[in-house]
């Protein structure tokens, strides 16, 4: 079976950046979105989604190289310095190239 | 005699204290907090029902500026004695500027269970208050030109789900009056107690979560999340004595402006002043003032309302 490479971009972050990070990545050349709910620890402090303030999101985008670097460039640039957030990007196999 | 609701409180704090495994699951507590925020406005509306609305005007008016007032009293202590940053000096004071549903609704418990009768109407005090202070903080820690994305301000701040339903709920016991709401009073009036509770013990174990923020920022917070409050429950209290509120009415609106926010306002400063910590805000609204008010401030604020009710 014929499959085609692409990026797989995970953002771990505070569930009240969803509204923002949805219209960036959306405006920024995603095709779709993922979002799951989350709860772990990194250094700013165990984040265990007991209530709003305290809940985190993952969302993950699957799009091509270019779209995955303007993305992770937006939000170093915005997000980073404030915000509990980690970004990561992998290469992931997919059957249909033109849906991303 | 301790009402029971308030030793669910203790139960949650002393568990969460005690690292226990005990955990509300999220949707519990969100529905917990659903029926919670209609039930007040429920009650409110069906009050808005009997009164005309234009007798209301210059009391919300008034609170208005109280929450205006006492977010910008709350900053130059914050700033200058606290020593803080000007991001976290402003969002702290937006937070004890606004309101806490929850605080609110143990002092309906209270006033309840001493059969002391409040005008009705205040939910709608309540959800005028949320707001004044939001802006102040905005203001305050960003001026009003570096562009500040107002919109997504004001969709964060009357989309959240304590205005949408406190708003929803006034609304639908307006419309619907105290007959049409009879067949929804099991679950939204009958059971009010019950569900604070439950609530309450979820606010145990998110207090005792918030002590290590306490433990790092140390003694002005502390102080701070003990004094404004009091400080502001003497200010509603002789604001409600002017508005010619009953005794019941004195102490609730004392209760609201001692009342610290940790939902609408951490949600509205964490999107529109991002370098503000919420760590030290949630430390002194949630760590301190919060269980402060539950456990003595709702007393104290009575007890001065009857006092100046002499």
């Amino acid at each position: 079976m014929e499959s085609f490479t692409r990026k797989l971009l995970t953002i771990v972050t505070e569930a009240a950046l969803e509204t923002v990070l949805v219209q960036d990545v959306e405006k920024l050349g995603a095709h779709g979105y993922t979002i799951t709910d989350a709860r772990g620890k990194g250094h700013r402090g165990a984040r265990s989604a007991g209530w709003e303030t305290d809940a985190n999101i993952r969302l993950e985008v699957v799009c091509d190289e270019p779209t995955a670097e303007r993305i992770a460039a937006y939000v170093r640039d915005h997000y980073y310095e404030n915000y509990a957030m980690i970004l990561f990007i992998s290469d992931v196999s997919v059957l249909r190239p033109e849906k991303f | 005699m301790i009402d029971p609701v308030i030793l669910f409180f203790l139960l949650g704090a002393a568990a969460g204290l005690l690292r226990s495994e005990l955990r509300l699951p999220a949707a519990v507590y969100e529905l917990v907090t659903i029926v919670l925020l209609l039930s007040i406005g429920l009650k409110g509306g069906i009050e808005l029902a009997r009164q005309p609305f234009g007798a209301l005007v210059p009391q919300m008016l008034a609170v208005v500026v109280m929450g205006f007032a006492l977010a910008l009293l709350a900053f130059p202590v914050l700033r200058y004695i606290g020593r803080l940053k000007r991001a976290d000096a402003a969002s702290i004071a937006a937070h004890y500027g606004s309101v806490s549903v929850g605080t609110y609704a143990v002092a309906v418990a209270y006033l309840g269970s001493r059969e002391v009768a409040f005008e009705e109407h205040m939910p709608l005090l309540l959800v005028l208050l949320e707001v004044p202070a939001i802006l102040v903080g905005i203001v305050l820690a960003r001026g009003f030109s570096r562009g500040t994305r107002w919109g997504s301000v004001a969709h964060e701040v009357f989309g959240g789900k304590g205005i949408v339903l406190l708003m929803g709920g006034l609304f639908i016991g307006w419309i619907a009056g105290p007959d049409g709401l009879s067949s929804i009073e099991p679950l939204f009036f009958d059971l009010f107690k019950g569900i604070l509770a439950l609530f309450l013990l979820e606010m145990g174990l998110i207090t005792a979560a918030q002590i290590g923020g306490l433990r790092r920022h140390g003694l002005f917070l502390v102080a701070f999340g003990i004094a404004m409050p009091l400080f502001s429950g003497l200010i509603g209290a002789g604001l409600g004595t002017v508005l010619g509120l009953s005794l019941g009415g004195t102490a609730m609106l004392a209760t609201l402006a001692a009342s610290a926010s940790y939902i609408a306002v951490p949600a509205a400063m964490r999107m529109s002043v991002p370098d503000a910590n919420p760590t030290l805000s949630l430390a002194a609204s949630l760590g301190v003032t919060f269980p402060f008010n539950v456990l003595l401030g709702i007393p104290i604020y009575y007890s001065i309302a009857t006092w100046i009710h002499g």
